[in-house]
This record gives structure tokens, C-alpha cells and sequence, in this order.
């Protein structure tokens, strides 16, 4: 996918941008979040053109983009799923939910970061705390939230992915 | 002209007084920083000014402050204030000092970071107390966690400070039985600069350096926690003229100089202090040899010229010093035979001739790369001789830090020693029509080729006496009647004078090859022929005479120019 920014997109950002009058740079995260909205991801000609935006070095919002895990450098899924592995949804079994979700489209469980399946429908991903200690594992499919996911209701969750 | 003698008013400097280790001692208020900004005295600078070293990863006296090492932390100490705000004071008399502690945990101190923490008042400072050595145990067992501990294969071993403080806080055994984490090693981050990522203690000093002082921000921190990795910005490259410099500050041997590594021990070379002399900044170097061959430069401090950076090109420009094809033989050349000679013959033989020769029949071009000592006695010859002299002019690109446009270490010393005028090079034509028209039938000439400087091979051929002294062979000295081989700056001791009228001085590193010899000792004997003058067998002798004669240099004496030189007018 080419980066190609809209007037409407650009506006976007520009505006953003004027939240922070004293030092662009403090925007560098806002933009990150945007730009990651817009595409989906965040790409290097991404990383370059708001380095440009905020006269500041590719470097520089570089590391911001390998910093956080929630910022992606490569395209994801349709579908990403986020199961919770901090110690109450660990407790709960999501390791189990987590290989099972890895095992099923081939991915490797035991590998740092978002996978993403060979068709490129689904995403996989460990994460922190999604804050729902009492009704662990809890899953995120998209912006959707799961309680209590056992592997059959993530069976049951996938079916409705299409 | 009052260069050497200007006395300094001090102005009468605010201190404080504090503790260091129970030691009262008044140190001052304030302090430049790294750019001599005069700030507030920092812990660390006041534990320095005490005589005791806070051992530190991250603090550099000339970058930006960062306190990410945790290394410096240190125990300390405020007097105690009660309520109605007046100090509390012990039976005896002496203010009560409350030591730092945590707010709920009053037993536990509470360490300051000395680098970046300002000092007060009647302040108490323990940088050996029992609780400052337990913090500092506890940092480097954190930084010691995923480092390889390869020093064996390590070129920062003998000069890293990681392992001398593990030496001094460490313990023998690591706690950390987990798997190590591993990150990238040899990673290649310019064309002179190897990374090893796991060595790395993260103290940003690298970053800060070509971000606030090469003003080139190119490198960062990726990734996050214990894959904390120092990275360019993927495709691009550290290869700015400064990149060297982050090696001699890497406190670690994460960072390595490709020219350097691996290629000798850091504790086997021998050390003498000496100048750049790749352009007029003059930059203050150290000349690390072994056994006769140059390994490295490194920068040397100096406030008044460099601080404690060089460019790279200059750090680099070292090798041609052992080139296999140096000139290592006095020559005499007689039409087409040419002879080795003796010092004693060749000095007496150009003598003689030059002392025969009519006035203003000789010419001397001495290179601007020569010394000070070097152009004085040669400018002493023009004397008597009445010869035309000049030198040549090096221009070049200079830059905003330290790279100066001007290619020749001396060009100030040619000018103040009277060999050259304001502008390098505007005799020389004259020169050549000299020649051309038969009135200059001598020409003496010291490190240059003449034959790229407007004075063609055919000219040389109508001369009847060339004499020519150099290191490197070149079309100028194949057409040398004498061709006396000089020394390398490093292979002899003397001084130059840089862009800016800083008079400096350097030592001698290593041996001339063959014949070479410095030419102010061979110069000393022909100016002893020729004039009939005593001059100084040594260095010292000649560098003050010389700074009797001439006028800019009146006052300063070899001894006064110290390691870090003396500003005169230019
Ligand atoms: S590479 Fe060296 S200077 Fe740079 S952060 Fe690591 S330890 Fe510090
Ligand atoms: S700035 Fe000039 S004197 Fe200094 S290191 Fe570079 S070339 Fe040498
Ligand atoms: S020297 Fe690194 S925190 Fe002070």
C-alpha cells in the first residue's frame, strides 16, 4: 500500500498539530495515533513524512513507533485479536486461548509481537491488562470485547468473522 | 602587544561550604556546565574539587546532562530545620544534619544522583559511605545483567569503565542465573563506527554528542525495557566527520572504531602528546605507538582549541606516516648519478654554496606544514642570502565545530615568522619568473611539491642548485641536487601556530626512518654555516630565541606554551 496523504487527512493533522503551540514535537504521539487510524499501520514513508511535519529527525519518531507496541509497522489483519496475558487472564487460562489461536492459522506462540495469517485475515496478538481481571481470559476481536473466553468461544467468536 | 603577559583579573569567586566524608571544604556556588554556562556546583563536581572521583556512566562535563545511569548515586545529607524554620543544632553545637531517607522507610537512605543534583548550604556528602557502595553495587548488578562480559575480546578493555567499576562495586559472581537477553553485535552503524549493541549501558552519551554537539541527530533508542537497542534510523548511516569522538566517550566498548579494533591492546601503546596537523584548528592529540608504528590518535582536552573533541578526518590521517615509500635517504644527485652523502658533507657542500651565492640569487618555498623553529631558521637563511620566500596556500572546506578551510597546520607560523605574507603563494610566481629569467639560480625548498604549485619541472631544470627536504618522494624531490629527508611531526618535537595565534607545542612519538632528521637540527647547523650565527642545539634553546626575534612571539617561552599553548597576536 503507497502512503499517500489526502487533504483531509493532512488538514487532520495540521490541526492536531496546533494543540501544541510551545513545541510541535509533543504531538509526535497524537500524529502516531492518527496515522496508524488512516492506514492501519505505520509505514517508514509514514515515519518520514510526520518527522517532516514536526521538523524533526526519522530517528525521532522512530523510536516512539518501536517503543509502544500498539503502534504496527506492518499491515495487520482484518480481524485483531488481543488476548490479555497479565497475571489474572494468565491465571485464567489465556496462554491456552493464545496457543490455540496461534496453533489454528500457523503462527509460531511463542514469538514476540502481532502475527498476522498467511491470507491475511487475522491477527494475533499477546497484550497487557485489558481490565477485566474477574471475567479472565478476556479477548479483544476489533473494537469488540470478550469475557470469559473459553477455546470454544473463540471458535464461536472466529465464526462471526467473515 | 601584550600576548603572553596579559594577567587575568579573577573575580572573587561566591563559595558554599560543605562535607565531603566528614571533610569541611568550601567549593565554589557556581559552575560552567557543558556549554560554560554558570550554573549551580553539582554534587559530583563538588566530590571532584574534594579529590575523590563518583564513579559515572552518563555525566560528561562536556554534554548535555541526562542522570539515567543511576551510577553517581550517593548518600547525603541537609542540615535539619525545625519548625519555626532555624536549624536544629546538636548538644555540641553543631548543626544537625537529616541525612536522605525514604519517606516511609527512615532507616533506608535515600541516594541523590550526584551529577545532577545541586549543592546547598552546610550539605554533607558520603560518596564512600556503606550506603552509597550498596547503591552502587545494586546499579551495576542491573547494568551487568544482559551484558556479555566478553572483555577478553573487548578493545574498550583497560579503558572501560565498566569493568573498572566492577572491579571496584562489583561482586564476582552474577545473582542472575535467567537467560541473558541478546541484542545485536557488530552491528555496523557508519563507515567508521562498529556497534555492539549487548555491551551498551544505554547512558545516551553517543546520541547526545551528535545530536548537541556534531548537530547531527542520527542516532536513538529503539525498541523497549531490556531490547533497549541504540539504532540509526533504519537505511541511514552514523557517518558524520565527528562519529570518532562517541568512541572515546562510550564509557563501555559498545561502540568501536573500525580503524582500531582489534588491531593492538590499549595498554601496550605508548603515549605523546602532539597536534592534528590535517588543518589550521590545530586540534590537541594524543599519538598512541607501539614498537615504532602509530596505532591511533585521540583527542587531547584542550578549552582553548578543541575541548575534548578532533574530526575524524584528522584522527584518521596518520597512516601515510609508516608508507613503505618514505623518504629514508640523503641523496646528492649529480646529473644523472646520484649518491647517498653524509650529513656532514651535504650540510658543509650547501653551505658553502650558499654562502658563495649572489644576494638575491636564491629563493626558499618552505611548506606552511613546517614548524615554527623550522620557518624562523630558514627565514634566517633568506636573510642573509636575500632570498625570495613563500609558502603555499591549502584551502579547503571547513565546517561550524572544529574544521578550519585552512588545510596547513602553520600558515600563521609562515606569516609571523616573515616567510610568507597575508596570502600564502603570492611570491611564488615571482619566484618562478626568477628562475625563468635566470636571476634565481638556487631554490631551497622544504615540503612541498613546487611542480603543482606553478613551478613546472622545466623550471626546475634550469636551477643550478635544488635542495629539497621532504618525507614523501615526489616530482620535486626526484629533481633534487640534495635531497634531504625530514621528519613527520610525530618523529620530532616543535611548534605550530594555529588559525587563531594558539601557539602550541608537540612531543615526539616515534623514529624518523633511515637518514631523516628533524629539520631544525639540520637547519640549525646550515644557518651556523651560512650566517655565522650561533644558534640552540635544543629545541627549548631555539623555540626562546626565536620568541626574542620575533616580535608576535615575545614573551612566550617553550616552558610558558605548557601542553595547552599560549594565544598570541596574529
Ligand atoms: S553505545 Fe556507548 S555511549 Fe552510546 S548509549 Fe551505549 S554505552 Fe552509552
Ligand atoms: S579539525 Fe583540523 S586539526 Fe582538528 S582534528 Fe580535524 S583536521 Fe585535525
Ligand atoms: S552519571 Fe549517570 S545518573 Fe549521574
Amino acid at each position: 500500500m503507497s502512503f499517500t496523504v489526502t487533504a483531509s487527512f493532512e488538514a487532520e493533522i495540521d490541526e492536531l498539530i496546533s494543540h501544541y503551540p510551545v513545541n510541535k514535537r509533543s504531538a509526535s504521539l497524537m500524529l502516531l495515533h492518527a496515522t496508524q487510524e488512516e492506514f492501519g499501520y505505520i509505514s517508514k514513508e509514514a515515519i518520514e513524512w510526520i518527522a517532516k511535519k514536526l521538523e524533526l529527525q526519522p530517528i525521532n519518531v522512530y523510536e516512539l513507533v518501536t517503543f509502544y507496541p500498539m503502534f504496527r509497522q506492518e499491515p495487520a489483519g482484518k480481524y485483531v485479536l488481543k488476548v490479555c496475558r497479565t497475571l489474572s487472564c494468565a491465571l485464567g487460562g489465556s496462554h491456552k486461548l493464545h496457543d490455540h489461536l496461534c496453533t489454528k492459522f500457523g503462527m509460531d506462540p511463542h514469538k514476540h509481537g502481532l502475527q498476522t495469517s498467511k491470507d491475511g485475515k487475522f491477527s494475533v496478538e499477546f497484550v497487557e491488562c485489558l481490565a477485566s481481571c474477574g471475567t479472565a481470559p478476556v479477548m479483544m476481536c476489533n473494537d469488540d470485547f470478550y469475557e470469559g473466553v473459553s477455546n470454544d468461544k473463540a471458535e464461536e467468536i472466529l465464526k462471526k468473522c467473515s | 602587544m601584550s600576548n603572553a603577559a596579559t594577567t587575568e583579573t579573577k573575580p572573587a569567586v561566591e563559595t558554599i561550604r560543605i562535607k565531603v566524608d566528614g571533610r569541611e571544604i568550601d567549593v565554589p556556588k557556581m559552575m560552567p556546565d557543558w556549554q560554560g554556562k554558570m550554573v549551580p556546583t553539582t554534587m559530583l563536581q563538588a566530590c571532584q574539587i574534594a579529590g575523590g572521583e563518583v564513579p559515572h556512566y552518563c555525566y560528561h562535563p562536556k554534554l548535555p546532562i541526562a542522570g539515567n545511569c543511576r551510577m553517581c548515586l550517593v548518600e547525603f545529607g541537609t542540615p535539619a530545620m525545625g519548625p519555626d524554620r532555624k536549624p536544629v543544632m546538636n548538644e555540641d553545637g553543631t548543626p544537625k544534619i537529616a541525612k536522605s531517607v525514604l519517606p516511609y522507610e527512615p532507616t533506608t537512605p535515600r541516594g541523590a544522583i550526584a551529577c545532577a543534583t545541586p549543592i546547598s548550604p552546610g550539605m554533607e556528602i558520603y560518596p564512600n559511605s556503606a550506603a552509597t557502595k550498596q547503591m552502587r553495587e545494586a546499579v551495576l548488578e542491573s547494568l551487568l545483567i544482559n551484558h556479555p562480559l566478553d572483555c577478553p575480546i573487548c578493545d574498550q578493555a583497560g579503558e572501560c569503565k565498566l569493568q573498572e567499576y566492577s572491579v571496584e562495586h562489583g561482586q564476582a559472581e552474577s545473582k542472575f542465573v535467567e537467560p541473558k537477553v541478546h541484542k545485536p553485535k557488530a552491528v555496523d552503524l557508519g563507515p567508521r563506527i562498529m556497534l555492539d549493541d549487548e555491551r551498551c549501558v544505554l547512558c545516551t552519551r553517543c546520541i547526545r554528542f551528535t545530536k548537541d554537539i556534531a548537530g547531527d541527530d542520527k542516532l536513538g533508542i529503539v525498541n523497549r525495557g531490556s531490547y533497549n537497542t541504540i539504532a540509526t534510523y533504519p537505511g541511514t548511516k552514523f557517518d558524520n566527520n565527528y562519529t570518532l569522538n562517541t568512541v572515546d566517550i562510550c564509557p563501555v566498548g559498545a561502540l568501536t572504531s573500525k580503524d582500531f579494533r582489534f588491531q593492538m591492546r590499549v595498554w601496550f601503546l605508548k603515549e605523546a602528546k602532539s597536534l592534528c596537523t590535517s588543518c589550521g584548528t590545530g586540534c590537541n592529540i594524543v599519538v598512541g605507538q607501539r614498537e615504532n608504528k602509530v596505532y591511533r590518535y585521540e583527542p587531547r582536552d584542550n578549552d582553548a582549541v578543541n575541548g575534548p573533541w578532533m574530526c575524524d578526518s584528522g584522527r584518521l590521517n596518520y597512516k601515510w606516516i609508516g608508507r613503505a615509500d618514505r623518504l629514508s635517504q640523503l641523496i646528492k644527485k649529480q646529473g644523472d648519478k646520484a649518491e647517498r652523502i653524509s650529513w656532514t658533507a651535504a650540510t658543509k657542500e650547501i653551505s658553502d654554496k650558499l654562502r658563495a651565492a649572489a644576494a638575491g640569487s636564491v629563493a626558499i618555498i618552505a611548506s606552511a606544514r613546517q614548524t615554527n623553529e623550522e620557518l624562523y631558521l630558514l627565514k634566517k637563511v633568506a636573510t642573509k642570502t636575500g632570498a625570495l620566500t613563500d609558502s603555499v596556500a591549502r584551502n579547503g572546506a571547513g565546517d561550524k565545530l572544529l574544521v578550519n578551510a585552512d588545510k596547513n597546520p602553520n600558515s600563521n607560523g609562515a606569516r609571523l615568522t616573515g616567510i610568507a605574507g597575508a596570502e600564502l603563494g603570492a611570491n611564488i610566481a615571482k619566484i618562478a619568473e626568477g628562475i625563468k629569467g635566470g636571476t634565481i639560480k638556487t631554490l631551497i625548498v622544504f615540503g612541498e611539491d613546487v611542480t603543482k604549485h606553478g613551478i613546472g619541472i622545466d623550471l626546475l631544470g634550469k636551477l643550478e642548485l635544488l635542495v629539497v627536504s621532504d618525507i614523501l618522494p615526489s616530482k620535486t624531490t626526484e629533481a633534487a641536487h640534495y635531497l634531504l629527508p625530514g621528519c613527520a611531526h610525530v618523529e620530532k618535537r616543535g611548534s605550530f601556530t594555529n588559525v587563531k595565534g594558539r601557539v602550541q607545542k608537540f612531543m615526539k612519538a616515534v623514529e624518523a626512518p633511515g637518514d631523516a632528521r628533524a629539520e631544525w637540527e639540520f637547519l640549525h647547523d646550515l644557518v651556523h654555516n651560512v650566517t655565522g650565527q650561533n644558534g640552540f642545539v635544543s629545541i627549548e634553546g631555539l623555540f626562546n630565541q626565536m620568541a626574542t626575534e620575533v616580535p608576535a612571539f615575545n614573551g612566550v617561552t617553550w616552558a610558558s606554551l605548557g601542553d595547552k599553548g599560549v594565544t598570541v597576536q596574529i
